[in-house]
Parts: C-alpha cells; structure tokens; sequence
C-alpha cells in the first residue's frame, strides 16, 4: 500500500520504473546482439555436440527398429529357457526384410557387440535362409548353427530391446549386464578401460604436480627480476607455447628415444652402459616428461600473473616482524599464490586429462591415456556411441573435479591474469 | 639513566648497487635512544637506502651500522629485531588485523594469552579496538596505516622504522596521523627513523631531521634550527621557502660580509659557508625576515616594485621586483597599516643581515 502511494511519477506522469526500463531496454538488446554471435557459436559447436553425443552414448534403437516384430513378441518371454516358435517366426520376418533392404550387415555388427559370436550365425542364417520353407521355424533356424540353440543368445537379442541403454558406460568402466540382468564386472584379463582411467587420472596427477614444482620458481623468477632479464625468461617460456605441439613431441621423441641425444648423452658420461640404454619413451616416463614440458606454460601463466600483483615488500614486512625467510614465504607469500596456484593446477589437470596427440606418439602401449581410446573407438572401430560414452564420463569427471576444486578453494578466486 | 646517544651509528658508510655511483657517500649519523629523527630529502637522494640498510633487506657497500654498539651487518633482517612500517602499509591482505598483529609475536613463540594481551594493547593505543577480525581491505587507509604502525610496535621494538607511512593518505588524514604517531613516539619511548620527502611532515614531528641530498647528510639539527640556520643553499631551498641572490662577496669581516649582486648593488650578509673575499655565494632570506616600511633600524634597506599580490587569508604574498631578483617574496600580515600594498607600487623593503645568510653559490 505503502509503496504504491509513493510511486514516484516522472514529469511525464509515467512511472519512475516503467520509464527507466523503457530507456534501458534499447541497451539491453544492444548488449545482447553483441554478445548473440558467441552465443550461437557456442550453441552450434559446443551445447549441441554434447547433446548428441549424450544422445547417441545412451541410443540404442537402432536394432529396437530393426527387430520391431521380434521384441514385440519376446515381451511375454521369460528368458530362462529357449523362446517360443512365435519369437522366431518374428525374428525370421524382420531378419528377412533386413536381407531384403541389405542392412543385415549392421544388425550383425550391433548384436555382436552384446555378445561375441553373431556374426558368424547370423551370416550363415542369411545364406540358408533362401531355402526357409514356411512353418515351423524354430526348428529351421536351430538346424542353421547349434549356438542358435543356446538360450544365451536370445537372451542377448532380447537385451537389446530398449531404446535407451546405459551398457555403454558400464562398458566404459569394464562392467555389463549380465544374463542376469546384474550389474558385474568383467573378466579380470578383459579390464582395459579401468586401467585407462587410472592411469589418465594418475598421469594427469603428476604432471600437475611436476607443472606445478617447476613452474612455482620460474614465475617467481618472472615475477621477481628486473624488466630486463624478465622479459628474456618469459620469452623463453612463451617461445615452446608457440611452437607447434606435434614439433615439441617430436623433438622429444629425437630426444628421449634410445639411440637419441639423452640416452648419447648418459652413455658418453658413463652414466649408463651403451648396452643398457634405459626406455624413456613409448612408457609412462615418455609422456610425464613430454607433458609436463608442454603444460609448462598453463602453470607459469596464472602463476606470474597471480606473483605480479603480490607487493615485494609483503616479504620484507614478514621478515623485519621476525619470521625466518622460510616463515614469510611460507605463510605470508604461499597463501598469496593459492588463487594463481589453484587456476594453474585445474588448468594444467584439466588439460592433461583429456590429453591425446602426446601420449598417442610417444606413451606406447603403457602411456596411452584414456583420450586414445576414445580416438580408438572414433577411427577404429567406428564404435561412436562408446566413444560419445567415455567422452562424455571424461566430462563429468572433469565438471567433479571442478566441483570439488569449487568446494575446497573457491572458484572465485582464481585468477588467470 | 642516561640515555645512549650513539644507539644506532652510520659509521662511514657507502652504498652503491651497480659499481659505479655511490647512492650513499660517506654517511656517519648518530641517532640516540628514544629519539624521533627523519631523513628528509628528494627522491634519489639515499635516505631510503639508509632505512633498507638499517632494517637490513641492503648491505653496506663499505662502513659498518651499529645498533647499541653492535654490529649488525652480517645480523639478517628478522633477527635485527627492528619494527618496520612500509610505505603502503604491506599488511598481509590474507590475514585478519589480529592475525597481522600476531604475526611478529608468534613467531617469536609467545604463549597466546599473552599474544592476546600485547594485541589489545597495540589495538587500543591505535584506538582501533574492536577491528581485530577485519580484514585490512575492510579498512579505510587510515586505519590501516594505524594497524601497520601498531604491527611495527607490537612485539616491543628497539628501533621503528617508517619509511613514508603516510604517503599514500589525503592531505587531512595525513596531518591527524601525524600528531598520532608523534603522540604514540612520546608515550612509549621508542626510537623511531622516519624517512619522508614532505618537509612539513619532517617539521611538526622529528626531534631531528637529517636533511639528504646526493647520497650525503647535509645538515642534521633540529627543526627550527633546520629552518632559521641552514647551513647550505641546498637546505635553505629545500625547507621552506626563501628567496636567493646570487652574487660575490666584495669584502668580509668576522660576522658580516659585503656581497655585490649581479645587478650592481650591494647586500650586508651573515657569511655561513663563505671564507674569503671574492668567492661566489648565494645569499638566503627567508620570506617572513624581510619587512616592508618598517620603523625598525635595518642594515638593508632596499626600493622594489611590486610584481604580484596574492591573498592568504592571513597574510598576503606579495612578489617583488627587488634588485634584479623578479621572484623575491614577501609575507605581509594582513593588519591597516600594510593596506598601500598594490601592484605596481614602489615600497620600501628592508632585513637584518644577520637574516641573510651568504651560502655556497649553488
């Protein structure tokens, strides 16, 4: 009531309010045109990849069309023994019209990739197949290959019904769903994916770390020294970041290799016997030292940008209070450092999680990270919505990490320059 | 109980950082116990070299610093024990007021009720009690020139140094803390080096100011002193204001000298820093010294035109046109009798020679 009897009017006699949105409205939509191309950008390039690729890690229609009569008639089938003469009626009439729009093909692909070995029979079906009399197919299709006999098979046909399927991801972390239709790990000599994650997470770590405790005195040096020579240190920073990524992983690839300059290079000294040069490429040790060298600069950045705003006399301050010079870095100009710290490692983790070109050319087969087999899946085995899956659990564990980093530091303070 | 007049000592000390140029040349300065001495000068002129050195972040190219006769040179920074107050207050922005406060006494292992007791009281002689769980961004600049004066105290220093504390304040807030700081060094006793370029501030609170020019001390007495009597041209330009005529001295006696000006006439001088007959000099009269239609009996008395009147509220500025000097400056008390002052008129100015001091020529 109150408000209303002091509705301030202006000299027009319109509201106060209503004027002054009417004034700033042409801004608004100024400011939202400016800013409506990145939208759209990023609409196209970013939003709308990652939804399709959710899409297509969790699709799974395309054999629910392809068999539509045969799930239909598998829906009062219990599964525990061998389905009734109905079912393979349906599955012999919708496998007929895939020969006869010749899509067969991935019918086999998809179904083998629920359970190994139907390739092999479906093709042999589709050949003996021409020869079908009507009636009595059950038997017919048994007759073509005595895996057809076996229950499990059906159950795995009958696996695919859904539209929608979460397989991929338990794929993505080494389980599936079994006959059961329990959740459960694969067999132990069959885990690929876990230790690919644990690596890529145990990588990612400790390139941080190693980003992080070369990178602290290189921005302090940067941040420190005069003009002069500052600027020469930060050339020499900058200089590699300009340089192209697959240049910087083939020069160590010269280098690290086993008759390349280190290993020369130990041998001359005597470090090492020339007979027993040590492997520090296609390893863990190869990707470390090429990535920790190529995120450097992610990590120096924040850093010198964070250390250059911190007043040198800060430092002096502690120490003329008393502290020892350890006590004044430590509590006075650590703490300082943490928002250029926690930007550096997230950027620096973050990066490196998701890393391929590196580890693809010098990890080998136990430095590759869980981006190959992405890439695998992508060029490979044309497995796209594996792919889209652990793309898209790579996301998540990356929006976590972020999350916690959130909790534990504050986003807010985090400063990249 | 008496007072140790050499606590700290320069002795001979020089200061060069590249080789090449002494920013320090030669400095001897005895500062006694309790005392409140300023290092007044231009910028570039050493005297914050001589804090950092004294403080000890800066090594002594050559010399030695004593503090309560011992040498500290090889002594590093934090076990000097001397309290410092940075410029810009350097108080830890990540720590609250009590934290900053507690610093020094922490690490010097103080059990925490008794941090507590020394921060209070450092607070309340600040009168900022009640600001402990601030942070110092929370604080206006005053407060936190307050808290990094009460930092620099709190752990019972010999020797505080402050190197232009209030630099960074406007005009107001700078003279209160002026008087506060001068008002806390009279209440505990402690020695306190200031180091400031403003005169004003050098002036209303040490009880000594060693005035720097060029690496070198060039006059150390107190401020009135420092203001009535500089002993070069260089002090009597940089404190306060002063008019200068430059000639030659034409004859001399023991406290009385001729000085013939370039424009021909000639001036009784007191000779300061001039020994014989034809050395060239400066001649230094403070604006307040020089009269104009005076009664009194003057040894100068001199026609000059005037070239500018300028009100004061007070008193009124009035630049003359006086022996071929266009910028000599007058203070004239604004009382009826001086009411003739006009532009263009002729008066009479006139001033003791003991008040026009013959300095070096520069």
């Amino acid at each position: 009531m109150s408000s209303e009897s002091k509705q301030i009017l202006t000299t027009d006699g319109i509201p106060l309010e209503v004027s002054l949105k009417k004034a700033e409205r042409k801004n608004k939509i100024k400011a939202f045109l400016l800013v409506a191309p990145l939208l759209l950008f990023l609409l196209i390039t970013y939003i709308f990849p990652i939804g399709d690729m959710l899409m297509r890690s969790v699709d799974d229609k395309m054999v629910t069309q392809m068999l539509p009569k045969t799930f239909e008639s598998m829906e009062t089938w219990d599964g525990k023994e061998l389905p009734p003469e109905e079912v393979f009626e349906a599955f012999y009439l919708d496998y007929k019209k895939l020969i006869e729009e010749k899509t067969f093909g991935k019918l086999s692909t998809q179904l083998n990739y629920t359970k190994n070995g139907f390739k092999s029979i479906l093709k042999k079906l589709q050949r003996k197949m021409k020869k079908f009399e009507e009636g009595n197919y059950k038997e017919q299709i048994m007759a073509v290959h005595p895996r057809w006999e076996n229950v499990e098979y059906w159950r795995a046909i009958k696996r695919r019904a859904p539209a929608y399927t979460s397989s991929k991801y338990l794929k993505g972390m080494d389980m599936y769903v079994n006959e059961e239709g329990k959740i459960v790990n694969v067999a132990e000599d069959r885990r690929v994916h876990r230790i690919l994650w644990i690596r890529t997470l145990e990588v990612a770590f400790f390139v941080t770390l190693l980003c992080f405790l070369m990178a602290y005195p290189i921005a302090h040096l940067l941040a420190t020294l005069p003009m002069k020579y500052s600027n020469l240190l930060m050339i020499c920073v900058l200089l590699p970041f300009w340089t192209s990524l697959l240049v910087r992983t083939a020069s160590w690839m010269i280098l690290l290799q086993q008759q390349g300059i280190v290993n020369d290079f130990f041998v001359m000294t005597g470090l090492v016997a020339d007979d027993a040069r040590p492997e520090m490429m296609y390893n863990k040790t190869g990707t470390y030292v090429a990535m920790t060298q190529i995120l450097l600069p992610f990590m120096v950045l924040p850093l010198y940008s964070v250390m250059k705003t911190i007043s040198p006399s800060l430092m002096r301050a502690g120490k003329s209070l008393g502290g020892t010079p350890f006590i004044a870095f430590w509590k006075v100009y650590f703490p300082l450092t943490i928002p250029g710290i926690g930007a550096g490692c997230l950027l620096v983790f973050i990066l490196a999680i998701g890393y391929y070109i590196t580890p693809a050319l010098v990890g080998g087969a136990s430095g590759t990270l869980i981006s190959n087999q992405i890439a695998f899946h992508m060029k490979s085995t044309l497995d796209w919505s594996f792919a889209s899956a652990m793309g898209l659990m790579l996301l998540t564990g990356v929006l976590a990490i972020y999350w916690i980093y959130n909790k534990l530091v504050g986003v807010d303070n985090i400063k990249l320059g | 109980m008496s007072k140790n007049l050499e606590f700290v000592k320069f002795d001979k000390v020089d200061k060069s950082y590249d080789g090449k140029v002494l920013v320090v040349k030669d400095l001897n300065l005895d500062i006694a116990e309790g005392e409140f001495i300023t290092m007044l000068g231009p910028s570039g002129s050493g005297k914050t070299t001589c804090l950092m050195m004294l403080a000890g972040f800066e090594t002594p190219t050559n010399g030695e610093i004593y503090l309560d006769k011992n040498p500290i040179s090889n002594i590093p920074p934090h076990k000097r024990g001397i309290g410092m107050v940075f410029q810009n207050y350097a108080l830890f922005p990540h720590m609250t007021v009590y934290e900053n406060l507690a610093f020094p006494l922490k690490v010097r292992k103080f059990q925490k009720d008794e941090i507590d007791k020394k921060v209070d009281k450092a607070l309340s002689m600040v009168s900022l009690s009640g600001f402990e769980h601030r942070m110092p961004g929370q604080l206006s600049g005053g407060q936190q020139q307050r808290v990094a004066v009460a930092r620099a105290l709190v752990f019972d220093p010999q020797v505080v140094l402050m190197d232009e504390p209030l630099g960074a304040l406007d005009k107001n807030l700078r003279e209160s803390m002026q008087y506060e700081i001068k008002h806390i060094h009279e209440s505990i006793g402690v020695t306190v080096v200031y180091v400031t370029h403003d005169q004003s501030e050098a002036l209303t609170m040490s009880n000594r100011i060693a005035v720097f020019n060029d690496g070198k001390v060039q006059q150390l007495s107190s401020p009135d002193k420092l203001y009535e009597e500089p002993v070069n041209s260089f002090v009597a330009r940089f404190i306060g204001e002063n008019n200068t005529f430059a000639g030659q001295i034409t004859d001399m006696s023991k406290d009385q000298c001729k000085v013939k000006l370039n424009d021909g006439s000639e001036i009784i001088a007191n000779p300061i820093s001039v020994k014989t007959s034809g050395d060239k000099t400066t001649v230094s009269i403070r604006p307040e010294r020089a009269l104009i239609n005076t009664k009194d009996k003057m040894d100068n008395n001199f026609k000059g035109k005037i070239e500018e009147v300028i009100y004061h509220g007070d008193h009124t500025r009035v630049r003359l046109d006086l022996l071929g000097n266009k910028e000599f400056i007058l203070k004239v008390p604004n009382s009826s009798a001086n009411m003739d002052i006009k532009m263009g008129n002729q008066i009479n100015v006139s001033w003791n020679s003991h008040d026009a001091r013959a300095l070096d020529p520069k």
